[in-house]
């Protein structure tokens, strides 16, 4: 890909997100912070390519590290936005 | 250049498919009900990414060191030592995630926040020794040609050095910032704001060294630059978070949030990868549009919550009049005084995140209701010490979330109210933003809690003062009832009282 097709599926991802996130709920915006902090352990992919590739002894091993800090991350982050989701409920249908 | 050219359609395909996940996911948070159906989206989008990512470097060890094509077949030692590396990681995440309790969901985020930073800084690290594993290489033409050496040498090339630069700053800055957050959250530091002399001029002289050092970058790799534009960033990272104060968390934790997107879409421009530059515009407008959501509801600039400083110090003035004459009342008088209304309005602040005091909360709403009271929550936007973190306490104590509603959408049913009960909330409620114009608060929108009949205020004493470090008028007002005692303790006793 070069940089112009990269550029332009940045830009229209700011877009994305400008108006996804103005439709979130304010009440969810605790579960908002802790999402985005596990999908943007998307990083995860960098440390991987590092972790897996040959040449250089030290790349490898800061790829491990930055691998094990983005699982932390990624299990963590979705495991508690999941629990924290799971606390949202509705009225039990009776009404003073 | 090759491999990065070389990428099957697929791939990119996956990765594409991993980003709309993400879209997807945040989507699901526009309600309650489809937001657990977006997590699962979520990882689904993740594992897409990861398992993409394994299948194409698959690690492989030459069998023929020398002969072309070479032979290579997979290197188990480190696919399991990948393995190792996330299980080790993603036990130490859930388990966390599993205990945490609900009131320290700020100082998680932030560690989590810092974690994202710290990953940036390694990928980019190892992107900058290992070029090659990353296809960001190019024929660099090199300053003094030489017979020997030639016109040029393999280097990084230098769109990525600058994408590479702006990756890790921005990584090492959430970091460093985050770390401080996380301090200051957890009680480790204080929530004072630190002001060093001349701040401003050291900000914006290791700002202007990090991006000079990345411009100087493109002309020469050595190491020596990359790592003093890792190590300033550090630097800015801490700098720039001590003088926050602990109410303008939000604000800072967002902001964060932020940072960490930009650094992993940083990362994706260095990659060529569209799941992290999709995931990262997504999440940095996020932590935008929450930033500036909190600035609003503070009625501050952006540039004023960073610049740090506030709440260091108290007005002089208010200070004086603490002997002002106010109403006491006691747990047995607020338990008469809601059980005689119709409707009652709880607005809670940090103070209940503190004494945990929102399961005894929803005992007392209860008590109500089952006595014909109708029972509502108003939440500020900026109450606690992070986006919706009052949402997620009252949550965790099963309060139904239709009953709780934001300040633009329950302000104008105060005046119809017959109590409110303020718990640990405070500048929030000062009526002084709308009338006193030499307020530092003044302009805020605040929950008009005055209007109600009667207002309960619990509060520890009536010595401290609110964050921004000013008196509130409420407190002597005659329709207010002081009740003072730890939040948690008043709310258990008026529980009591109600019996």
């Amino acid at each position: 890909m070069d940089f112009i097709s990269i550029l332009s599926i940045f830009v229209l991802a700011c877009f994305v997100g400008y108006y996804v996130v103005w439709s979130v709920t304010p009440a969810l915006h605790t579960p908002l912070m802790s999402v985005t902090n596990a999908i943007s352990s998307v990083i995860v992919v960098g440390a991987l390519i590092a972790a897996a590739a040959a040449g250089s002894a030290s790349s490898k091993w800061l790829g491990l590290l930055a691998v094990a800090l983005a699982s932390v991350n990624i299990f963590g982050g979705f495991a508690v936005t999941a629990r924290m989701l799971a606390m949202y409920k509705k009225r039990e249908r009776k009404d003073a | 250049m090759h491999e990065a050219a070389a990428t099957p359609a697929w791939v990119l395909l996956a990765y594409l498919i991993s980003g709309v996940c993400f879209i997807l996911a945040l989507r699901g948070l526009s309600s309650p009900t489809s937001s657990r159906r977006g997590n699962y989206i979520g990882m689904v989008g993740m594992a897409i990414a990861v398992g993409t990512t394994l299948v194409v470097h698959i690690p492989t060890i030459r069998i023929t060191p020398i002969a072309t094509p070479s032979i290579t077949r997979t290197d188990w030692k480190i696919l399991a030592e990948i393995l190792v590396a996330i299980i080790i990681g993603g036990s130490i995440g859930l388990v966390t995630a599993r205990k945490i309790q609900m009131t320290a969901m700020p100082q998680l985020v932030a560690a989590f926040h810092s974690l994202v930073g710290m990953a940036a800084v390694l990928v980019g690290a190892a992107a900058f020794l290992n070029p090659e594993a990353f296809g960001i290489t190019a024929q660099i033409p090199a300053f003094h040609p030489s017979p020997t050496s030639g016109c040029c040498f393999t280097g990084i090339a230098r769109g990525s050095r600058v994408e590479m630069g702006l990756g890790v700053a921005i990584g090492a800055i959430t970091f460093s910032g985050s770390v401080i957050a996380f301090l200051k959250l957890n009680g480790n530091m204080s929530g004072k704001p630190i002001l060093l002399p001349l701040r401003h001029f050291i900000n914006l002289g290791t700002l202007a060294a990090i991006l000079g050092l990345i411009a100087y970058f493109t002309q020469d790799q050595s190491p020596w630059v990359f790592f003093t534009v890792v190590g300033l960033s550090f630097a800015i990272g801490f700098l720039l978070i001590i003088p926050i104060g602990g109410a303008d968390m939000p604000v800072v934790i967002s902001m964060l949030n932020s940072y960490s997107g930009w650094a992993a879409a940083a990362m994706g421009f260095t990659l060529h990868n569209s799941a992290m530059i999709i995931t990262g515009a997504l999440v940095g407008s996020s932590g935008a549009i929450l930033s500036y959501i909190m600035c609003r509801a503070m009625n501050r600039s952006f540039i004023s919550v960073i610049a740090g400083g506030f709440g260091a110090v108290s007005i002089g003035g208010d200070a004086a009049a603490i002997d002002r004459p106010y109403k006491r009342g006691s747990a047995e008088d607020a338990a008469f005084l809601m059980k005689q209304a119709d409707q009652v309005i709880i607005v809670p602040g940090y103070g209940m995140a503190v004494s945990q005091a929102q399961h005894a909360l929803k005992e007392m709403a209860d008590k109500l209701k089952t006595e014909g009271v109708r029972v509502k929550y108003a939440i500020h936007p900026v109450a606690g010490r992070m986006p919706g973190h009052m949402n997620v306490l009252l949550a965790e104590a099963n309060v139904p979330y239709d009953e709780v509603f934001e300040l633009e959408d329950i302000n104008s049913e105060f005046a119809q109210t017959d109590v409110a009960f303020v718990i640990g909330a405070n500048d929030v409620t000062n009526p002084a933003a709308k009338t006193d114009k030499s307020s530092p608060i003044y302009g805020m929108p605040v929950l008009d809690v005055e209007k109600a009949r009667t207002v309960l205020f619990v509060k520890r004493s009536m010595g401290g003062v609110g964050y921004a470090g000013v008196d509130n008028e409420l407190f002597y007002r005659d329709n207010t009832m002081m009740l003072l005692a730890d939040a948690k303790k008043m709310v258990e006793e008026i529980v009591k009282a109600l019996g």
